[in-house]
């Protein structure tokens, strides 16, 4: 991976990987707000191993980790208004923590007891989770064009990854997003790998590159510098907010886990490549920073830690007692009143009987 | 039929301001068959707004629209240019209101001028209603007429879930006698437009009015068929087709599509559930063939012709 090193475009960065303060670290968060942001990490953290180990136990179907890029997505939606909504690829539970998605609801899309929104997209301003490659970016672009159209000062955040930005859609979404002056953010995390393909083979030139054509402003930043993340995202907000349009951020960070639990990336990557990217950890470096600065102690770090052992036995414990749906539920929401083709279907597998 | 559709974009706009007109060309030029016409002026250009030259695009705004509260009507410029939103109908268009357990609604409409008969160019005669009706969630409308061409567009606009909204280009320019309406048969029920007890037509969009000429045809050799208009193909209103085989018990499908696992397949097997004790006659369908829609200079053979459907009737009455 060399990616940070063959870019023309720069990178913003505040914190290097260890702990220095390299820019400005005044990007308008209280003490507390900072804290809060290592607290969300590590919590996240911790969740993100528990699904892993909840799928090798069974209780997930497949799942994909996210793990390394837990800056890029903390850092990110901790930069949204609470009226700002989120389009997410399958990768973003950490960005769902943060927005406030029950998280139990959120995980029974990987439990197999529903579909990509199985918890209130609308309520919790956070879309399905979505699985068709880059096609929530259009999503996104049509959500805040309605929110343009409704003077509402909200703007919307798309996540897709460097695999993504090669789909048709991302260059829809963008072209369009200039064009109608959306207050949307193209969030791209570049992971380094779509699965096997490593960036070197999805791209040539710079994602946030591709801007500058749109005609809006594209951004590289450090992703696992989540003060970083933070003030790029805000700022683009803050762009949205005052009709200036769209602005497409690549957060460079990388996919420490494999793509999903289904996968073996023994298969097409080398264990010193990870290795090299685990030096580089996001919460480590935000740790040491907040230690540094004196802003927070290690009894702060462990209570943390604690704190989050808590908080995922109660998801584990709420996640294990869900069983399935009633099959019925199969045949209720297709359509807002089912056909009468449809009610027979429903008959014929199941009767009136509910279960 | 332009005429009706456009009154009908209309009338629902003063209806609902939530309601959006959008597509290629659909501003200034009132979009390439006029059915826009004069609703930028009327409405303005943050309701009715051409788009970019991306129907993925096209499909996909409208799944953000209708999260932020908005009543997107889209248009697709020509049948065969509707294929790159494919995606984004199938995988979110149908199926948000699954996907969220019902919580989240797509009240969409996606307008394709389809169908052949115009002399079109090749990929402007597609007849691609089976890919939505296949795609559960979606529910598929194809007028026959100008009058229930309004109330059909109204009726589709209105409904809380998304429909794929196919205007037959080659009764655009059909007129018809009457009061634009929105009351009588809704989304799913077809509709008698010929009485007759030797045979049942059954069709959809333009081949109606061919079925229609057909009839005509046959009552001069003493045969009266019965011609259902199935209006929408989703929801398949199978009772007034089994109800119709019932009171005859011979049909024929006619539809512009291939024959094969065309919408005449599906129907068939719906009467062979649902009256097969009532037919007389194997039921025989009157479709375009398993190629790519012809060159103008071929589509008279093509598509179904009044001799083509006579001689089916003529068929299943003899037998």
């Amino acid at each position: 991976m060399s990616i940070e090193t063959a870019a023309d475009v720069p990178i913003v960065r505040i914190v290097d990987p260890d702990g220095t303060v390299v820019g400005d670290d005044d990007v308008g968060l209280s003490v507390d707000a900072k804290r809060e942001l290592l607290r969300s990490m590590i919590r996240c953290r911790r969740l993100d191993r528990e699904c892993w180990a909840l799928q090798r136990q069974g209780e997930l179907t497949v799942y994909p980790p996210f793990e390394g890029q837990e800056a890029a997505q903390v850092g990110s939606a901790s930069a949204l208004a609470p009226e700002d909504f989120v389009f997410p690829s399958f990768r973003e539970l950490a960005a769902a923590v943060v927005r406030g998605v029950d998280v139990v609801e959120y995980l029974q899309y990987h439990r197999g007891t529903w579909h990509g929104g199985p918890y209130d997209p609308i309520a919790s301003r956070f879309a399905p989770i979505c699985v068709p490659v880059a096609t929530q970016i259009v999503h996104a672009v049509g959500w805040a064009l309605g929110a343009k159209l409704d003077g509402s000062g909200a703007c919307s955040l798309a996540y897709f990854g460097d695999g993504s930005a090669s789909e048709g859609d991302f260059h829809e979404a963008a072209n369009m997003a200039a064009v109608f002056g959306a207050p949307a953010i193209l969030f791209c995390q570049n992971n380094g790998w779509a699965i096997s393909v490593p960036a070197s083979e999805q791209y040539a030139a710079p994602i946030a590159a591709r801007a500058a054509g749109y005609g809006f402003p594209g951004i590289r930043v450090d992703g696992n510098d989540v003060l970083a993340v933070y003030a790029v995202t805000k700022a683009a907000a803050e762009r949205a907010r005052g009709g200036e349009g769209p602005t497409l951020i690549e957060a460079m960070t990388y996919r420490i886990g494999a793509h999903s639990t289904a996968d073996d990336d023994s298969r097409y990557r080398a264990g010193p490549e990870v290795d090299a990217w685990r030096e580089r950890d996001p919460i480590a470096r935000f740790r040491a920073y907040l230690l540094g600065c004196d802003l927070i102690d290690e009894a702060f770090v462990g209570a943390c830690d604690e704190e989050a052992e808590g908080w995922v036995a109660e998801i584990r414990s709420g996640l294990t007692s869900l069983g399935a749906p009633p099959a019925s539920e199969m045949f209720d929401h297709a359509f807002s009143d089912p056909p009468a083709t449809l009610e027979r279907q429903r008959h014929e597998r199941i009767g009136n009987d509910d279960a | 039929m332009v005429g009706a559709l456009n009154a009908a974009l209309r009338d629902a706009m003063q209806a609902d301001p939530r309601t959006l007109v959008f597509g290629e060309d659909v501003g200034a030029l009132g979009g390439v068959f006029r059915v826009t016409e004069g609703l930028q002026d009327e409405f303005g250009s943050g309701r009715v707004f051409n788009t970019p030259i991306a129907e993925a695009g096209i499909a996909g705004i409208c799944v953000g629209l209708a999260m932020a509260g908005w009543r997107p009507i889209a248009e697709m410029q020509f049948d065969g240019f509707s294929y790159p939103a494919l995606d984004q109908v199938i995988s979110h268009v149908a199926k948000y209101r699954e996907r969220t357990r019902g919580r989240v609604a797509m009240p969409v409409v996606i307008r394709i001028p389809s169908f052949g008969g115009i002399k079109g160019k090749e990929h402007h005669g597609e007849s691609p209603e089976t890919y939505y009706a296949h795609t559960a969630g979606l529910k598929v409308v194809v007028p026959s007429s100008p009058l229930d061409a309004y109330r059909l567009l109204r009726r589709s606009i209105d409904d809380p879930d998304p429909v794929i909204f196919l205007e037959p280009k080659s009764r655009y320019w059909s007129k018809e006698e009457g009061e634009l309406a929105t009351g009588g048969p809704g989304l799913g029920s077809a509709r008698t437009v010929r009485e007759g007890d030797a045979c049942v037509l059954i069709s959809f969009g333009a081949m109606v009015g061919r079925c229609l000429e057909a009839a005509t045809a046959l009552a001069g050799e003493g045969i009266e068929c019965s011609v259902l208009d199935l209006r929408t193909l989703v929801p398949l209103d199978v009772e007034a087709i089994a109800e119709r085989v019932r009171a005859t018990g011979r049909a024929a499908v006619v539809h512009e599509a291939p024959l094969t696992l065309g919408m005449g397949a599906e129907i068939v097997a719906r009467i062979v559930e649902e009256a097969f004790d009532h037919l007389e006659a194997p039921v025989l369908r009157v479709t375009g063939a398993d190629v790519p829609y012809p060159p103008a200079s071929l589509e008279q053979h093509y598509l179904p012709s009044t001799e083509r459907i006579a001689a089916a009737v003529r068929k299943v009455v003899a037998y």
